[in-house]
């Protein structure tokens, strides 16, 4: 087991330097000088535009700008943002707890909704609440994100006034960040109401986040399912009497739970990466708001650094996703 | 005195293409403590219609019959929690893919103390102790340390026994064993035909043996029903069936056999079970059969009386001279 994680750690190893080359590569091919940005509409003098080149080290050839790189990755110094001048590392994992609450917040809901409804649905295939199940996964799948988003803030915050629109915590509450999750920091506060406020405004977030895992969940549960019912080993535990829910619910998923999983790790990398539509549409302080702006501010840095972040995130997702593998299905168990 | 009585079971299932009648029209009767072979080719709805007795056909799957009796239960008006008191407790069922049909998610131990604790009542160490006794009783050696594999790390062999183990776990009154030997070994199966038999005068079950091995069934059979494309055409006590075949089918079937063959090739019986879209209008065998003549390929063939093996055809074979036919 453990000589298993080493090897795909190993692995990583090329991806890492991939992902790293990728994001070097990324923004600079975007149109646009980060210095002229950070200079805005007051331009500048010659001289200082200059300095600023020599500074960044853009007057040195690109593969050594990116050797350089690398090697300060390597000692885990990403650099420092253009804008604020605060280590990469550091904002990122200031702003990350925001991302990482609201992801498995989203991945929760989905799961909770998506797995069960998946299983009903291949038990009862071809009656309505498989149908009805079915179209509403692929309404939800196609769905625009900022159109629901929208759908739901105007019926739930506006015309009910339920829900907060955006943020994470009503301004009445004030505490420190232990942990940066707001629904543990804010029972550790003590401060009444404060938990309250935090799930109200985590709720759309989660809903909009996690519509579409919560689709391909329940679709991929269902297809899952479908296979796994028509196996031998289902009839054997017919066979001795099993009641339905014994025989679906622990025979069955157990065996249908190797490509569920799957999907739910791939959804958990996505949503780590791609809250970015969520995040902004309800102003939620998370690494997805944050890339958005550095993009347009061409903060390199920032870029290079996040996407790697990202990388890292998803790539131990993955791993995780590998392992559990062996403990659900001891035949795949690697030795 | 009959244990399960099957009268004019009749299976159809809903294909693309239409209806398919995979079992037309089967008796079945068995008395406690009998050895019951059905025999016939592949496709000819053995499987289909024991799974049909224990309720475990696909929902695709319709199932009429005339009469279904489980020892005075009938079982075509049963509800699923009375269905499910008596399938793995009195009638018990091992399946033709051992290596398939246990779940590879889970130890063998589970799966066979899940079966003990579905239907009895004995606390944890009594699940444990009765599973070690069954795997001992079906001859797993280590029977202790062989309870936490999982089915993967066992040999075909090895699962075959632990399904049997599992389908004798609740000492059921009908044992039905669905060709348990055909995914095996040479060597290994007449282990386990063997041990079947065992258990069966042990514990005095009734046993149907499904097969298309005849030699099997010379072996191990108390009374033979042949079944062809989904019909039993004949039922005999098993010597009387080797002796004097009255179904043309049955007769080639038996001058297939090794033993029997006179010449250096060993006689086969041309052509193939008709499938859902080629059957005849009148004898289902006559595209086969040598005898056949006009009236069996246009008319249906009655049943025979039993002194003539209930034989399904218009010209049964070896009748006695003071019986008459149908
Ligand atoms: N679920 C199903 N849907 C449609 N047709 C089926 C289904 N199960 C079985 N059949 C068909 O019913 C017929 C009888 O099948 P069955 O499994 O009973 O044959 P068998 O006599 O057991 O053969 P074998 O010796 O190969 O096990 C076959 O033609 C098969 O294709
Ligand atoms: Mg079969």
């Amino acid at each position: 087991m453990l000589r298993y994680i080493l090897a795909r750690l190993i692995t990583f190893v090329p991806t890492f330097v991939g992902v790293t080359l990728i994001s070097f590569a990324f923004i600079r091919v975007l149109p646009g000088d980060p210095i002229i940005v950070m200079a805005g509409e007051r331009g500048m003098t010659q001289e200082r535009y200059d300095e600023l080149v020599q500074r960044f080290g853009f007057d040195q050839p690109l593969y050594l700008q990116f050797w350089d790189y690398l090697t300060g990755v390597v000692q885990g110094d990403l650099g420092r943002s253009f804008i604020t001048n605060r280590p990469v590392w550091d904002e990122f994992f200031t702003l990350f707890p925001a991302t990482l609450e609201l992801s498995i917040c989203a991945i929760i809901f989905a799961t909770l909704i998506g797995l069960p409804a998946g299983v009903i649905a291949a038990v009862y295939r071809g009656k309505f609440f498989d149908r009805a199940l079915m179209s509403t996964a692929l309404v939800g799948y196609s769905m625009p994100i900022f159109w629901w988003a929208l759908l739901l803030i105007i019926v739930f915050s506006g015309n009910l006034g339920w829900t907060p629109v955006s943020g994470r915590m009503s301004l009445m509450y004030f505490f420190d960040d232990v942990t940066g999750f707001m629904l543990i920091d804010s029972l550790l506060s003590g401060q009444a109401g404060a938990f309250t406020s935090a799930v109200q405004h985590l709720i759309l977030p989660t809903i909009v986040l996690g519509t579409i895992p919560l689709a391909v969940i329940a679709r991929q549960t269902r297809s899952a399912m479908l296979e796994v019912l028509s196996e031998d080993y289902i009839r054997t535990a017919r066979a001795k009497g099993l009641r339905p829910a014994r025989v679906n619910g622990l025979h069955a998923l157990r065996n249908a739970m190797i490509p569920v999983v799957t999907v739910i790790g791939l959804s958990v990398g996505t949503l780590l990466a791609g809250a970015i539509l969520t995040e902004t549409i309800f102003s939620w302080p998370g690494i997805g708001k944050w890339m958005v702006d550095s993009i347009f501010r061409r903060d390199y840095p920032v870029v290079q650094g996040g996407l790697l972040l990202i990388a890292l995130m998803v790539m131990i997702v993955n791993l995780t996703v590998d392992l559990l593998y062996g403990l659900i299905n001891p035949k795949i168990r690697k030795r | 005195m009959a244990l399960l009585t099957i009268r004019n079971l009749t299976v159809e299932f809903a294909t693309a293409s239409g209806a398919f009648r995979a079992v037309d029209s089967v008796d079945v009767d068995i008395d406690r403590g009998e050895i019951l072979a059905i025999v016939g080719e592949s496709g000819s709805g053995k499987s289909v219609s024991m799974l049909a007795t224990m309720g475990l056909l696909p929902w695709t799957a319709t199932i009429t019959a005339e009469r279904m009796e489980f020892d005075g239960t009938d079982l075509r008006s049963l509800s699923g929690p009375a269905r499910r008191r008596l399938i793995g407790k009195d009638i018990a069922m091992i399946f033709q893919e051992p290596m398939s049909s246990l779940n590879p998610c889970f130890t063998v131990g589970f799966q066979i103390r899940e079966a003990l604790k579905q239907h009895l009542d004995l606390d944890k160490k009594g699940r444990q102790a009765r599973a070690v006794e069954l795997f001992e009783m079906v001859g797993i050696p280590d029977p202790e340390r062989r309870l936490k594999a999982f089915p993967h790390q066992l040999s075909g062999g090895m699962n075959q026994r632990v399904m049997i183990a599992m389908a004798i776990a609740c000492k059921p009154r009908l044992l039905i064993a669905d060709e348990p030997t055909t995914a095996l070994d040479v060597t290994i199966q007449a282990q386990i035909l063997d041990l079947l038999t065992d258990l069966q005068k042990e514990t005095g079950m009734a046993l149907i043996l499904i097969t298309h091995d005849m030699g099997v069934v010379a072996e191990t059979a108390e009374r033979v029903a042949v079944q062809y494309a989904g019909q039993k055409v004949e039922d005999q006590p098993v010597t009387d069936l080797f002796a004097r075949p009255h179904h043309p089918y049955t007769a080639a079937l038996l001058a297939a056999l090794p033993e029997r063959a006179t010449e250096r090739r060993l006689p086969t019986i041309p052509g193939v079970v008709p499938g859902q879209h080629d059957k005849p209008v009148g004898c289902l065998f006559s595209p086969r059969c040598k005898f056949a003549d006009e009236r069996c390929r246009q008319v249906p063939p009655p049943v025979q009386p039993p002194a003539i093996g209930f034989a399904r055809c218009h010209y049964p074979l070896n009748v006695p001279a003071e019986v008459e036919t149908a």
